[in-house]
């Protein structure tokens, strides 16, 4: 008899507690570093104070792996994951993220709807887009100058030195073909004809002697900082805060910019669904969104940020003109093409790796 | 006395011999098998199990099979050759519909991506508006995208129905399984995985080599020293062990890159000039540097311990026997840590080949290793078949080659301490 | 009476000192030299030095000081394998990846020997320990016995004038090891090798040897033939070391000539031979063999009178344990012969001795 009470004081006492913690508690999943302190700053410490819930913030390296796992082990444990775009569409595709209604999520300042506010594109059926970000190329001003444009980033003979290049066929193929005199708007239908790939990555073969391959997003600054390479490829918002936080003098060149969403996402099945959506609604309002862009030189997702973009944290850098969405940005720019990737990345990363191993 | 009198002995109680010892001998065998039992149910129930079921992934996919039934059916006689039927067609727009609302048409599609590159975006847009097309579905499919009017779409479906298919394994050996079932090799452009095989074979063999010169000498320093000295020397041998990953990588970068302390040191003794400077690392050369210093000590431990039970008499009676010091050390000395030298090779070996942290983080372009791309199938590609497949190949080389291992030189005479 | 005496002086040690620490000597001031043919053992209890001896004598340890020779070459600067001395390890150091045939071999082959050469010599040296059939067996699968007499043919295969043996029979059982003593003699007597070897067994030292150096604290404290060394010890050291041995100390009272009288603690008197004893007043060890020691009557002249203590039959003798004058291990051996007398436990007796049997020694 006593065993049963005991036994029964127990569990209640577990299912309080599990209770209790799944009422208010939601794990938050992104790319780590500056861009997660970002993140904090912007979403999770203002919804934390405003709802008291908490946020447990953790990172990983992207790809759907972790949350295939735990999806189909049916023990899924993150609540909110931050991916890139052919992920989001991709998991969707799969089953493995939840649908998103997007008629939740806020109205504009001014009553536009949010699926109007949105860019173009930046909501698709099982995510909400938070930030625009950018693969670009930078460089050192005290060791190179009287850079123009991508093809600069491709031509030794005026640039001698190591380029840094991200180990991956996305946007490198893109920027190969900017850089060999195809426009931003005709890069994908060169890129969809087999002449059009060979002639990326003959561009690229231009320079493979010369590559540093990096991985992640931290590398390309340390690489420009130690001087191992002249030029590197970067996510622009590192650059930034290497260049405006740790006083380095690096310079973005925006010529061939290719744009990509990094967007919300919900794994399938993932308890706490109530906060969890308020979360995603409450992130991605117009303030917050431009709130972000104070802590991390990316562009936010809505229209009607753009306007409320403001300083730097150090009270001193005007942000508007370091967003990639900027107007002066935007002259020879590329917006990433999920659906081409999706259905060309077997082969190119294939081929990519194939390139670049032998 | 009868013949058959000898051949049954009886035990006391009249019951044969035999049978007695027979019973006797069960139950020490059921004891030590019931001691047993429990580590046998653990390394089955998480270390073969899940092993077994990973690798079959390399040969059993029934993912199209079981998403899209009706058309694995109606392609089931197919050979791949002719014009696709009106019935195949039809079989397909009632998957895709099924397929549309069980929201499995991604998976589908990306397992169709996987034969026939552009066939993503073709099943998922396609089966959106499945549902309104009415017959014939031949004609309606292709005025929706007229990709569905290429045989070889279809004989990407065809490759991806089969439940059991060898596809995976002629990938991982840089070959293709046609609709007819026949495999051909890849496009060049696209052949990777034997060349990369083999680059993980040579430069695990080439780390095992520099392993066993570096470590010779150190694991005969230490077999000799005073126990003293040679604890702090073995801690220096056993610190790559104790250190982080991120740790090592970081310090690596600061000795080994161009403008690294290394070079540095290069260019003010004039080894190089300033503008040549060596590239040690992101390259082939970081890899078997940095895997060098890692496996070290794997080679160090078991020659250690096998130096260690050598008497220094065997080298004294060489020498007293007229040996010079040289002869000794190679006619008795060396021939004594054979062991010593098959167990650390074997373990530097086995552990290199497997490496992919390492190579990924300093091995750049050529410093690849074929489980760099198991890992980028696991974790990026989300290809699980091909890794598997790639998985398994990998062991059967393993394997192999501590078959060999066992002919040439026994896997008796290999001692880890 | 033998060899060492009359043969020319093969090995020298002259004025040989070692020390490992810079501190303390393991040698001290080592004169020793060794004949032609000669068999010589160094004799002593674990770190008296003789092992250091026999390994600077071999090169695996140089001397600190003074000077080794070698057939009148002095050997300090050779390296081990130039010196052509066979050596014989504690645990055989027979080589474990080589056959029987092919540890005897080595010595040959790096000596470049032809290969029918060294076959018949192998074979030879196979005979001499009788161990032709097992030519192509590896150490692992021998005997102890028969791994010792392997190391042996090995050590003798290539010809040495000298073999040096460092406690070779340590690992043996008893009746192997008294077995091989006389083969190891045998074949020194036949081939004519000059042997140093090495042991902390008597009896051993006893059995083999034409003269036994026996060594304590880094010092020879006598070097002697065997029959001299039992007879006649110069200290208490080998008097306790060699043999069984009684002592009974007292304290000099007169010295006569070579007769020194001792007195016991309780105040009776004993006449004893004067070898290594001080001057009148001094305290000294009386050494007596067990078997030397006879029971006698009271009326004998200078008999002792002893109490049976303990008695041990062990068949061909009784061994019998009495309190002398204080002294209560002393032993007597008393033969299980023809109508001897009987001893009971609590009796009192007399015992009586030849006076060149008691020697008045040093103190320990």
């Amino acid at each position: 008899m006593k065993i049963k009470q005991l036994a029964f004081g127990i569990a209640t006492a577990i299912t309080a507690a599990t209770a209790a913690q799944a009422a208010d508690t939601i794990t938050v999943v992104s790319w780590g570093g500056a861009y997660t302190k970002s993140q904090v700053e912007a979403y999770h410490k203002p919804w934390m104070a405003e709802t008291g819930n908490t946020i447990i913030s953790e990172d990983y390296n992207g790809g759907l792996s972790e949350v295939k796992s735990q999806v189909e082990a049916g023990n899924v444990k993150w609540n909110v994951m931050d991916v890139e775009y052919s992920d989001a569409v991709r998991g969707c595709d799969e089953g493995l993220l939840e649908p998103i209604d997007h008629s939740i999520l806020p109205a504009a300042p001014d009553g536009t709807p949010a699926v109007d506010d949105f860019i173009e594109g930046a909501l698709p059926e099982c995510a909400v887009s938070n930030i625009v970000w950018s693969t670009i190329f930078a460089y050192d001003t005290s060791k190179t100058s009287g850079v123009e444009g991508i093809s600069d980033f491709f031509d030794l003979e005026k640039f001698p030195g190591k380029r840094g290049i991200r180990k991956n066929p996305k946007a490198n193929l893109e920027m190969a073909l900017m850089a060999d005199g195809v426009p931003a708007s005709e890069v994908y239908d060169v890129l969809g004809t087999a002449e059009g790939i060979d002639r990326a990555f003959a561009k690229l073969d231009t320079i493979k002697s010369e590559v540093v391959w990096w991985e992640a997003g931290a590398q390309p600054p340390q690489l420009l900082a130690d001087g191992e390479v002249v030029m590197t490829t970067a996510y622009n918002g590192r650059i930034f805060n290497a260049a405006a936080g740790e006083g380095k003098p690096f310079e973005v060149n925006w010529d061939g910019q290719v744009l990509d969403f990094d967007l919300w996402v919900i794994p399938k099945g993932a308890p706490n669904m109530e906060a969890t959506l308020d979360f995603i609604a409450f992130s991605t309002d117009t303030q917050r969104l431009a709130d972000q862009a104070s802590w991390i030189a990316y562009g936010p997702a809505r229209k009607s940020s753009g306007a409320l973009v403001g300083l730097y944290n150090d009270g001193k850098t005007e942000m508007a003109p370091h967003m990639p969405t900027a107007e002066a940005n935007l002259a020879n720019a590329l917006v990433n093409n999920f659906e081409f990737w999706a259905d060309n990345q077997d082969e190119l990363n294939e081929r990519f790796n194939a390139w670049l191993a032998l | 006395m009868s013949d058959t009198h000898t051949a049954a002995v009886m035990a006391a109680d009249g019951t044969p011999l035999k049978a007695r010892l027979a019973r006797a001998m069960f139950r020490r065998k059921l004891d030590a098998f019931l001691l047993v039992l429990p580590l046998l149910v653990f390394l089955m129930v998480f270390f073969l199990a899940p092993i077994a079921w990973f690798l079959s992934k390399g040969f059993h996919d029934d993912l199209f099979a079981t998403e899209m039934p009706n058309t694995t059916a109606a392609l089931a006689d197919w050979d791949g050759s002719t014009e696709p039927t009106e019935a195949q067609y039809a079989a397909l727009v009632t998957d895709l519909i099924a397929t549309r609302k069980t929201k499995t048409i991604g998976k589908v599609a990306t397992r169709v991506n996987r034969e026939h590159s552009g066939a993503r975006s073709l099943f998922t847009s396609s089966a959106r508006k499945a549902a309104k097309l009415d017959a014939p579905f031949k004609e309606a499919l292709i005025k929706t995208k007229k990709a569905w009017g290429d045989i070889a779409v279809w004989q990407g479906m065809k490759a991806a129905s089969r439940t059991y298919t060898i596809g995976y394994y002629a990938n991982a050996l840089d070959r293709r399984q046609l609709a007819d079932g026949s495999i051909v090799a890849q496009p060049e452009q696209r052949q990777i995985h034997v060349k990369l095989l083999i680059r993980t074979l040579e430069i695990s063999l080439q780390v095992t080599l520099y392993c066993l010169l570096l470590g010779y000498p150190i694991a005969y320093l230490l077999a000799t020293l005073p126990n003293r000295t040679s604890n702090l020397l073995m801690i220096l041998v056993l610190l790559p062990f104790w250190t982080s990953i991120l740790v090592r990588t970081t310090a690596w970068i600061a000795m080994l890159q161009s403008q690294g302390v290394l070079n540095d040191l290069f260019v003010f003794f004039g080894v190089t000039a300033d503008e040549a400077r060596f590239s040690l690392i992101y390259n082939k050369l970081g890899t078997l540097i940095a895997m060098t210093h890692i496996l070290l000590p794997f080679m160090v431990l078991p020659l250690y311990s096998v130096m260690k039970g050598i008497p220094p008499s065997y080298v004294r009676a060489a020498k007293s026997l007229g040996a010079t010091n040289w002869t000794a050390f190679w006619r008795v000395y060396a021939p004594q840590t054979v062991p010593g030298i098959g167990a650390g090779a074997i373990l530097v070996f086995i552990v290199a080949i497997g490496y992919y942290i390492t190579p990924a983080l300093v091995g750049g372009q050529d410093g690849q290793m074929i489980s760099n791309f198991i890992d980028f199938h696991m974790r990026r590609s989300l290809n699980w078949n091909l890794a598997a497949a790639l998985g398994t190949v990998l062991l059967v080389v393993v394997l192999t080659l501590y078959w060999i291992y066992d002919r040439v030189v026994g896997i008796d005479n290999m001692k880890l301490g | 009476m033998t060899s060492g005496q009359n043969g020319d002086t093969f090995v020298e040690f002259e004025r040989v000192q070692k020390s490992y620490d810079g501190e303390v000597l393991v040698v001290k001031d080592l004169n020793l030299s060794i004949g032609k043919g000669e068999f010589l053992t160094m004799l002593g209890p674990s770190g008296s030095g003789k092992t250091t001896c026999l390994m600077m004598l071999a090169g695996f340890e140089t001397a600190t000081h003074g000077d080794i020779r070698l057939g009148g070459r002095e050997i300090n600067n050779i390296p081990p394998h130039k010196r052509g001395i066979g050596m014989v390890f504690q645990n055989y150091a027979l080589f474990p990846h080589m056959s029987v045939n092919e540890n005897l071999a080595f010595p040959l082959q790096v000596r470049g020997l032809s290969k029918s050469e060294t076959e018949s010599k192998v074979k030879r040296a196979l005979d001499m320990v009788q161990m032709g059939e097992f030519g192509n067996r590896r150490p692992a699968q021998l005997s102890g016995g028969q791994q010792q007499r392997i190391a042996v043919a090995r050590a003798l295969v290539f010809d040495p004038e000298l073999v040096l043996m460092d406690e070779p029979l340590g690992a043996l059982d008893k009746q192997l090891r008294e077995q091989m003593q006389y083969e190891i003699k045998h074949i020194h007597e036949n081939l004519g090798v000059t042997v140093v070897y090495v042991t902390h067994d008597q009896s051993e030292a006893l059995t083999m040897s034409d003269r036994i150096a026996v060594f304590n604290d880094g010092v020879i404290q006598q070097l002697a033939d065997p029959e001299t060394l039992y007879e006649r010890p110069e200290n208490s050291f080998c008097a306790q070391f060699i043999g069984e041995n009684n002592k009974l100390g007292g304290k000099i009272v007169g010295i006569d000539g070579d007769t020194a009288t001792v007195e016991f603690d309780d105040g009776a008197t004993c006449k004893a031979l004067a070898v290594n004893c001080g001057g009148v007043g001094e305290r000294s060890l009386l050494s007596i063999r067990p078997e030397r020691v006879a029971i006698g009557n009271s009326d004998t002249p200078d008999a002792i009178s002893a109490r049976v203590l303990e008695l041990i039959y062990l068949g061909d003798h009784i061994r019998c344990r009495m309190d002398v004058h204080g002294h209560n291990e002393f032993i007597v051996k008393v033969p299980n012969a023809a109508g001897h007398a009987r001893l009971n436990v609590g009796e009192t007796v007399h015992l009586t001795w030849e006076r060149e049997d008691c020697r008045a020694l040093d103190l320990i």
